[in-house]
């Protein structure tokens, strides 16, 4: 939950990206700080393992101006996506108020989005949130590795696999290089911000 | 429930609160945060210049799993939360399911004194919290 400071008139906005194991959430992060530095106040923190896998979250403060006379202030956090941190996975997404969830474009990847998408769903439930109503972005990243000849699913598989039923925007991406990783971030923040808005009202 | 919005009378109470029990008595810096890792209100004594949104996010997020831990061994809670330096100090303390209060305070001041005005303080905020 949004948290809103009527005397400093400051809003701070949480936002996290889920998705499975070495999906490209960090990367997503790691593009944003380099990209946005004016924007940046402070480093970017990352709890990870030697091995470079989220351990616990990274976390990225991002400065969106003002809005109406409030200043917003987005707090980026990615999850561990690895199977075994679902507890860890749980504890970030306490008090989110939008999700870009970050899906694997490679082939062999296609079960591990759909299973993570799940437990998203789950894990929403346990918060008596519901993936249905949270703003919420899907991100296709990764798409380029079709020059180098491996293997992706195409859009319209990955929108039947994940957005049949939830109908939310998506993007094609590549963390690496960048390619619509500001649109996906663009595009959370007006979601987000809406929906806050409208519990505000 | 609908602590995300908190009027500017009683974030200025609280700030009143916080100055007045905690800053005075030496402590280097007070915030308040809830479970979620956003700031409520944090004071220092003007000395001290933490990076408050990183330092909220993992206080977050440590706490968090300190609970977590409690409750796989079978506790409530781990009433105490506590890291000790050299130089400085961090004393985690629940106001409730969703609020935190973290204090930073150097050597000059002992632990039991520090949590003797932190309950104090606590029960203070929580009549302002309850008082809208
Ligand atoms: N080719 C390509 N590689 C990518 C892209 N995004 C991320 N990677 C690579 O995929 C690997 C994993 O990326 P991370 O960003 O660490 O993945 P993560 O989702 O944070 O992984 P966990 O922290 O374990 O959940 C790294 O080697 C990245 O360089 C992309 O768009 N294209
Ligand atoms: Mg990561």
């Amino acid at each position: 939950m949004s948290f809103i400071n009527l005397k400093e008139k400051v809003v701070q906005v949480k936002i996290v990206y889920y998705g499975p194991g070495r999906c490209g959430k960090t990367t997503n992060l790691e593009f944003i700080n380099r990209t946005y530095k004016k924007q940046i106040v402070s480093e970017m923190v990352s709890l990870k393992t030697h091995g470079d896998r989220t351990l616990f979250f990274d976390f990225l403060p991002f400065d969106m101006g003002k809005i109406k006379g409030y200043d917003i202030k987005i707090q980026l956090y990615t999850v561990p996506g690895q199977v075994k941190y679902n507890a860890t996975r749980k504890l970030v997404l306490r008090g989110v108020d939008g999700i870009v969830f970050v899906a694997d474009a490679m082939a062999k990847q296609r079960s591990k989005n759909i299973r993570s998408l799940n437990q998203l769903h789950e894990n929403l439930q346990s918060y008596k949130e519901s993936i249905f109503n949270i703003p919420l972005v899907l991100q296709y990243n990764k798409v380029d590795l079709k020059e180098h000849g491996i293997p992706i699913l195409p859009t319209s598989v990955l929108e039947k696999d994940l957005n049949s039923k939830l109908k939310v925007p998506y993007f094609e991406a590549s963390a690496i290089t960048g390619y619509n990783v500001a649109a996906t971030l663009k595009k959370i923040i007006s979601s987000t911000v809406v929906s806050i808005q409208k519990k505000l009202l | 429930m609908n602590y995300g919005i908190v009027s500017q009378e009683q974030l200025e109470q609280i700030d009143t609160i916080l100055n007045e029990k905690l800053i005075k008595l030496g402590v280097d810096c007070v915030i308040i945060i809830d479970m979620a890792g956003n700031i409520i209100t944090a004071k220092d004594n003007g000395e001290n210049k933490y990076d408050v949104y990183s330092f909220a996010a993992l206080a977050a997020g440590n706490f968090a799993t300190v609970d977590a831990m409690a409750k796989l061994v079978g506790e409530q809670e781990f009433s105490l939360l506590f890291h000790k330096g050299q130089e400085s100090n961090i004393h985690f303390s629940k106001i409730d399911d969703e609020l935190l209060l973290i204090s930073m305070f150097g050597r000059e001041i002992s632990l039991g004194f520090l949590r003797l005005n932190v309950v104090d303080v606590i029960e203070k905020i929580r009549k302002v919290w309850g008082s809208k």
